[in-house]
């Protein structure tokens, strides 16, 4: 569009024509006060707090609504215009309780921001206020009807944003309330956008009202440990018995990939850390019974017998299981140390995805695969197979609301009915289990059509296929249906159409980096075949070059008395694939997890771990972008997993340093050159960390693996500054090892959906409140994973 | 839910009178409620999943607008206009009259079901005033004593 030219409060501002002109005074960094406006949702100049002065126009003018024209002058603040605004908040105060002493919201109200700056000390309202006591919705969604300031926003969000219109406005005028759905409660998925967007306390979260004042935590903005999408969530923590509890998750960092966006999951989902279940001691099994012990005394035993087997049956008698929550430092590591000390390639996880599937597609080819971000902008979008409300609520919030915000055509080709349907320019219906052949069938194989009939017939599937190949930049969106082959062909098809790109759709917060790390038996880091000479076996020495056995090989192999001990870390086999637990209690078993799952039930040795939320490292999000996982809470009972395997391969004797390669004995200026001036960055440190050369002053330090990582795994080369200030950064595939054909069966979904997160979510006070009030399934009976 | 044949022509017809379906809501309501009295839950359903609406979004409607009710209401609605011009002709003393004589207040509905009462802004009869409406029908130039006789004449049309 063309440009528009206007002087906001004398300075020259050129934006496009149609921006709104309080946007446009926005990127010239003049604040004008606004309660109902909010980017990305449909105006609705409800509060007039925007009022500004536009020359020639004989009132003042509501900035959220006007749209800019060539040669306006604005005036954004002047007697005339703080005297309406003064009147418009001495308005919104007329009926309201003012009991900011109490409010959750205090401290980070706009309403009380508003009323510092513009409010008067006085009101002129006597009347006796409306009351009405504060209501319970849903077990997250409080609402307190007297502080509601009628922005609109909420329902807007509710409607608009989560296509749920959850939230309405009833009656009008002076008596008009916001109302849920069903009377007195709501029914809605739960999110608490709602409570994130209410600029003030009106809508409050049953996880944190009244619990604490806001300046009261530290805040500390990291990713969501959850789904594969990767939501930058930001934790309220503050000091507790054990160490730092986590009171809180917003989305008050709007800079993160999901924007504005957080599902229930990663807003309530942190409770699982203080469950009273929680392992907070090692513990061995004497007796049969397991036994709380020390620290020393289980390294100590895992040291001697992993490394009896090692000697008596060789590596290959020990199999290795790693998780889909931990770091991309904590895999690397785990694999690294099956390889390089326990000398085996026995190591696998709960696979998700066919990622390796999809490497070998895309060698030598960039540039093919979307960030989440992209998915918010393409033009067009083909999802094939997945229900993105329930399993990736991100991803399904961005194609939501590019179709809503930039009309971007979805085209979804499923066996079910979603409800993406509602944004959908076509819906296909295929017949369960042929997804496979869609793929076929876009790459050319039209004797796939055969297979898919369904709701459509030849012609039609023909007519997609065209429509798609004219669908510059668009951006291919697969499930788990889709593994193999069919992965290849649906690359095939990507590179017929130009722009195109893709995603491939795993289940669990890092399940992209267990295989882009090389929890693989077959696969090292970056999809490198084992037996191939690469860079790692340069780096580490001798590893073994014979593939190792799957999950299941492993357990058939325990079954026989062949595989003498198995290493769990973070996964729940037992309870996942329902194996006999007798198979594990012929060998000996570590077990590394937060609870007692049915896995760590069998173990010999249990080692309490910390969690996603409780350690520092980076994880990769189904499409592929790297962003770094902070340490908000902390029990000081338990160790993270990467702490555990540095001790365990020392207790074996083990020389770490071929393990992590740590700092060879920095000499740390901590003089009189760093940070002397409050408020001064430290400019040795921020240059250091830019170029990854920070001292790393113990083997427990992930960056020095990261250091690796970065070095050796293609496509993780990321600038590390902007990795480390927050920043999602695309990783690539183009440079991945050939991979190697996978067996399609050893993909098996998660089945989470809105409200349930395997494991975590089992122990999730939160979670399961929602699910109990939607009479879901009770939450005991439900699968748990890793 | 069955409708009448009028209301299901006249639905279909509005239909095409407007660019979004949303905006035939208003009308389809007021028919509705003509012939069932009240909008009852069934109702809202039934028009909420003709113009793909939530049910919600229908009562947001409804509760905006004092002629929509999601009550049953009597037979008769008597609405006494209070606005400005039948104030100062005595629409007040008018309503209170109104609400002791039928022993209900504003909202009220009688007993057997025949009269309700209601206090409502100006019906645009302000040259007439005070004015009165009951249903559709309009009364004006009011007092106590001609407003007796109205009402006893609904009375006596059961
Ligand atoms: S929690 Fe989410 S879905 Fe529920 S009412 Fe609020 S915004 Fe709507
Ligand atoms: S509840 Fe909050 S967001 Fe919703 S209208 Fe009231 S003040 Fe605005
Ligand atoms: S969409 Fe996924 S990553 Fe985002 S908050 Fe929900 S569970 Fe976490
Ligand atoms: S922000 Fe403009 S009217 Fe509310
Ligand atoms: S004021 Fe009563 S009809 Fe207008």
């Amino acid at each position: 569009m063309p440009d528009v030219n206007i002087t906001v409060d004398g300075k020259k501002v050129t934006a496009p024509a149609g921006t709104l002109l309080i946007e446009a005074c926005k990127s010239v960094g003049i604040e004008v006060p606004s309660f109902c406006y909010y980017p990305n949702l449909s105006l609705q100049g409800a509060c007039r707090m925007c009022l500004v002065k536009v020359e020639k126009m004989p009132k003042l003018q509501t900035a959220c609504t006007t749209v800019i024209s060539e040669g306006m002058a604005v005036t954004t603040d002047s007697p005339e215009i703080h005297q309406a605004r003064k009147s418009m908040v001495e308005l919104v105060l007329g009926n309201h309780p003012l009991d900011c002493p109490v409010c959750d919201a205090g401290g980070e109200c706009e309403l009380q921001d508003m009323t510092f700056s513009y409010g008067a000390a006085e009101s002129k309202y006597i009347e006796p206020k409306n009351h009405r006591e504060e209501q319970q919705w849903s077990p997250v969604v409080y609402f307190d009807r007297p502080r509601c300031i009628l922005c609109y926003r909420c329902v807007r969000v509710c409607g608009e944003g989560m296509d749920v219109w959850a939230l309405g406005v009833q009656n009008r005028g002076v008596s008009s309330i916001i109302a849920p759905n069903k009377e007195d409660h709501l029914e809605c998925e739960e999110c608490g956008m709602c409570i994130d967007i209410c600029p003030v306390g009106a809508l409050t979260s049953g996880a944190y009202r009244y619990k604490t004042r806001p300046w009261e935590m530290k805040h500390v903005g990291t990713t969501c440990t959850h789904c594969a999408d990767g939501c930058k969530t930001t934790l309220g923590v503050r000091r507790s018995d054990s160490g730092m509890e986590i009171v809180r998750g917003d989305n008050r960092d709007k800079s993160g990939i999901n924007g504005d966006f957080l599902c229930i999951k990663g807003r309530y989902g942190f409770d699982f850390a203080d469950h009273a279940e929680r392992l907070k001691q090692p513990m061995i099994r004497k007796d049969g019974r397991l036994t709380p012990s020390t620290w020393e005394e289980a390294f100590e035993l895992i040291g001697r017998e992993f490394s009896r087997v090692q000697q008596q049956d060789g590596g290959q008698a020990i199999g290795v299981v790693g998780s889909n929550r931990t770091t991309n430092e904590e895999s690397y590591l785990l694999q690294k140390f099956a390889r390089v000390v326990l000398g085996t390639n026995n190591i696998d996880h709960h696979r998700t995805a066919d990622f390796p599937a999809l490497a070998a597609a895309l060698t030598g080819k960039p540039d093919l695969t979307a960030s989440m971000r992209d998915v918010f902008n393409a033009p067009a979008i083909l999802l094939i197979g997945n229900d993105p409300t329930n399993q990736h609520p991100l991803l399904a919030w961005q194609i939501r609301n590019n179709v809503r915000l930039h009309g971007a055509r979805l085209y979804l080709v499923n066996a079910e009915p979603i409800k993406l349907e509602r944004q959908a320019t076509s819906v296909t219906q295929v017949p369960s289990g042929a997804e496979g052949r869609v793929a076929a069938f876009l790459a050319g194989d039209d004797s796939a059509a055969d297979a898919l009939t369904g709701n459509t017939n030849r012609e039609g599937w023909i007519a997609l296929r065209d429509k798609l190949r004219s669908e510059a930049n668009l951006i291919i969106i697969f499930g788990s249906e889709i593994r193999g082959g069919d992965v290849s062909s649906l690359v095939k098809f990507t590179l017929n159409i130009q722009g195109a790109k893709l995603v491939c759709l795993a289940d669990y917060a890092n399940s992209r980096g267990a295989a882009d790390m090389g929890l693989y038996p077959d696969l090292l880091p970056g999809y490198q075949p084992v037996a191939q000479a690469s860079k790692f076996h340069e780096e580490w020495g001798a590893v073994p070059q014979t593939r190792g056995l799957t999950l299941p090989e492993m357990v058939e192999s325990a079954r026989t008395g062949k595989l003498k001990a198995w290493y769990v870390v973070g996964a729940n086999p037992i309870g996942r694939f329902a194996i006999d637990p007798y198979v594990f209690s012929k060998s000996f078993v570590v077990v590394q997890d937060m609870f007692l799952t049915e896995t760590a039930a069998m173990a010999d040795v249990v080692l309490p771990a910390a969690n996603a939320y409780e350690k520092s490292g980076t994880f990769t999000n189904t499409c592929g972008d790297l962003q770094v996982v902070k340490k908000a809470g902390e029990v000081s009972e338990v160790k993270p997993d990467f702490e555990m395997i540095v001790r365990i391969a020392a207790a074996m004797g083990f020389d770490v340093r071929q393990l992590v390669p740590f700092g060879p004995g920095t000499r740390m200026d901590m003089g009189q050159s760093r940070g002397a001036q409050s408020g001064e960055a430290d400019r040795h440190a921020v240059w250091l960390e830019a170029r990854g050369l920070e001292p790393k002053m113990s083997p427990f330090d992930p960056t020095a693996i990261l250091d690796e990582i970065q070095r050796l795994v293609p496509g993780y080369d990321v600038p590390r500054i902007n990795l480390l200030a927050g920043n999602d950064q695309h990783t690539s595939l183009s440079q991945s090892g050939p991979g190697a054909a996978q067996n399609p069966k050893l993909i098996v979904a998660a089945k989470d959906d809105l409200f349930s997160s395997g494991t975590l979510g089992r122990y999730s006070r939160a979670l399961n409140s929602v699910m109990e009030n939607h009479r879901n399934q009770p939450a005991e009976s439900d699968v748990v994973a890793d | 839910m069955r409708f009448s044949e009028q209301f299901e022509q006249r639905f279909t017809e509005m239909l095409g009178h407007y660019p979004t379906k949303r905006s035939v809501l208003v009308p389809t309501l007021l028919y509705a409620q003509d012939e069932a009295g009240f909008l009852s839950d069934e109702i809202i359903h039934e028009i909420a999943g003709r113009l793909d609406l939530t049910d919600l979004e229908v009562r947001n409607v409804i509760s905006y607008y004092s002629m929509l009710t999601t009550k049953p209401r009597g037979k008769y609605n008597v609405q006494v206009c209070t606005n400005i011009a039948c104030m100062l002709r005595g629409g007040e003393e008018l309503l209170e009259h109104c609400s002791k004589k039928l022993g209900i207040g504003h909202k009220g509905t009688t007993a057997d079901g025949l009269f309700s009462l209601e206090e409502v802004e100006c019906i645009g009869a302000c040259s007439w005033a005070p004015a009165v409406q009951v249903n559709y029908d309009f009364h004006e130039n009011l007092t106590t004593v001609k407003m007796d006789k109205i009402l006893d004449g609904y009375k006596s049309k059961v």
